[in-house]
């Protein structure tokens, strides 16, 4: 390797710290992610014209179509993809990132010489880009509501027993020395396998966490190739996107009182049993209050203090810009408007806030639970549009509820609760929430694009 | 063991440089505001599209008669680009929504 590439790798290195470093602060962050960027494409642009290699010219101009497809094709999912299908996206990119390690274990296991720390290292970026890759996939479907949860009878002790034999299999053709295509086309496939399953039974409440886990795990694939070739700016980036991944994960299981093992072998959300209730009854026996826009027009003209809570039902009305104008005519009228957001609000972590911002909602009216919680008792009404299980007092109340512990937003706790919701239907974690029942709730139900337009032009008429 | 106390010694370098890479990952991230969640998500995502770097390597390494390695390279690198572009480009877009538009 020239000394030339070498300092290039070196200062990609360094901007990938850099630019994460800055992602980290709302003021720095946009600069942080370009920083990086150019840190990537200078690693890319020195890999392909500062190497020793002897290298024919198709092999230029197949690695020039390639990058020319995958930029363009990259670019344009990335400008029309729409804010709600972000989780999707960071899911099949990551998927695709995966399957990339794989394909280079994969050709590099047939360039092998028996060292055992090279065919390690191969065996290990197969594996983990394997199940990266369609585990991924599984965690698309599932979020786009393609695929349902499935699964098998006695699904963890499968998947455990799978994941250690993938182990032993990997070690044994370490020992043999390596040479056979076959065995490593089963191993290929057993992983692949591996990952359907892992992510198959995991619920869709849990799917931040399985995207935030899986992030990770094609980091690791990364630096596992970056060992392969002892490059640098591989095993440092993808170790930094490794850590960076798991932490997350554990802020998002914080967030939702549940163990990391909990989530994966758990597997809870979606029972056809916790769905219980959907009729006008709880299971205690109260029953809803309906109310009309109307109604809860005159509620909110003459709250002093009013709390929006954002679910991800909002997102999927395309409601976001109804509630900020309903926010800014009752800001108007000098209510004092903020929106509670809970760390899982949306389908990953931080992703309300995202679709807030879409519709120019100041990320200084965005509370964050801790700091909203205490102001509940102070607040006339709150507005809970689409949300559901983060609003859920079970968590506070019923041990034997799946999400008991969980902390919420205490919505309880205000004088008066607006629910919007589509039906009665049960939240997306499958379970019924109490809070619907309570005597200060009153339930609008519709579409929350059409049932917020309606409360805003009843407001615009007081 | 020897052949683990050799690996340890042949590789104390790559050993320290992947432990201190974890701990500036965790201490980055450790920190940030649940606003950027998502956006660091998609960041850090396009950052793992480094394995783009490997696949080039695998491209260029390649005998122009090996159509394997000519292809799975080939897939590698499309995937791997569109994992860095797209991913660069959403995370700009996201935070561009970000900024206060006063």
């Amino acid at each position: 390797m020239s000394i030339t590439l070498s300092i290039i790798y070196l200062i990609s290195t360094v901007t990938f710290v850099i630019g994460l470093k800055m992602l980290g602060h709302p003021e720095t962050a946009k600069k942080g992610n370009i920083i990086s960027a150019v840190g990537m494409i200078a690693a890319i642009i020195g890999t392909i014209f500062l190497h020793d290699f002897e290298v024919a010219s198709i092999n230029y101009i197949l690695i020039g179509a390639a990058l020319f497809v995958g930029s363009l094709i990259g670019w344009l999912i990335a400008m029309k993809v729409e804010m709600t299908k972000m989780p999707e996206l960071v899911s099949l990119f990551n998927g695709f990132g995966g399957a990339s390690a794989m394909l280079i274990g994969l050709v590099e296991y047939g360039n092998n010489t028996g060292d055992a720390m090279q065919t390690s290292t191969v065996i290990a970026a197969i594996i983990i880009g394997s199940i990266t890759f369609t585990g991924s996939l599984v965690a698309f479907g599932k979020l786009n509501g393609s695929l349902n949860d499935v699964r098998l009878p006695k699904y963890n002790l499968i998947n455990n027993i799978l994941i250690l034999g993938l182990i032993a299999f990997g070690a044994y053709i370490v020992m043999m020395g390596a040479d056979s295509t076959l065995l490593i086309y089963v191993l290929l496939a057993v992983s692949l396998v591996y990952g359907l399953l892992f992510v198959f039974p995991i619920g869709g409440a849990d799917m931040p966490v399985v995207i935030s886990l899986l992030n990770s795990l094609t980091g690791i694939a990364a630096a596992i190739t970056g060992i392969l070739y002892g490059n640098m700016v591989m095993l440092v980036g993808g170790i930094l996107v490794g850590s960076a991944g798991l932490i997350l994960t554990f802020i998002m299981c914080d967030a939702m009182n549940r163990s990391l093992s909990n989530v994966i072998f758990g597997a809870f959300g979606g029972d056809s049993d916790a769905i219980a209730g959907t009729a006008g009854t709880s299971a205690s026996g109260g029953t809803i209050k309906k109310t009309t826009a109307s109604d809860s027009a005159i509620l909110l003209n003459y709250a002093s203090k009013v709390v929006i809570v954002p679910g991800y039902g909002l997102a999927v009305a395309q409601a976001q810009h109804v509630i900020h104008e309903l926010e800014l005519l009752l800001t108007e009228k000098g209510i004092d408007v903020s929106y509670a957001i809970h760390p899982v609000a949306g389908r990953m972590p931080g992703h309300m806030n995202v679709l807030l911002a879409e519709s120019n909602v100041d990320y200084d009216k965005l509370i964050e639970m801790d700091d909203i919680n205490p102001q509940f008792p102070n607040t006339d009404v709150v507005l809970v549009v689409g949300a559901n299980d983060v609003v859920n007092p079970a968590a506070h109340n019923d041990p034997s509820s799946p999400i008991y512990g969980m902390p919420i937003l205490d919505v309880e706790n205000s004088k008066h609760i607006i629910v919007n919701k589509r039906t009665m239907n049960a939240g997306y974690a499958g379970i019924q929430n109490e809070l619907f029942f309570n005597t200060k709730t009153s339930m609008l139900f519709g579409d929350a694009k059409s049932a917020l337009t309606e409360l805003v032009s009843e407001l615009k008429n007081m | 063991m020897n052949e683990l106390l050799e690996f340890i010694s042949n590789n104390l370098e790559l050993i320290y440089i992947l432990i201190l890479a974890i701990f500036i990952g965790v201490e980055l991230i450790k920190n940030v505001p649940s606003v950027l969640h998502t956006p660091l998500m998609s960041g850090a995502n396009a950052l793992s599209g480094v394995v783009i770097v490997g696949a080039l390597l695998v491209m260029l390494q390649a005998d122009p008669n090996d159509y394997l390695a000519l292809g799975l390279g080939f897939i590698a690198v499309v995937l791997g680009i569109i994992n860095v572009v797209g991913g660069f480009a959403v995370t700009d877009r996201m935070l561009q929504m970000f900024k206060k538009k006063k």
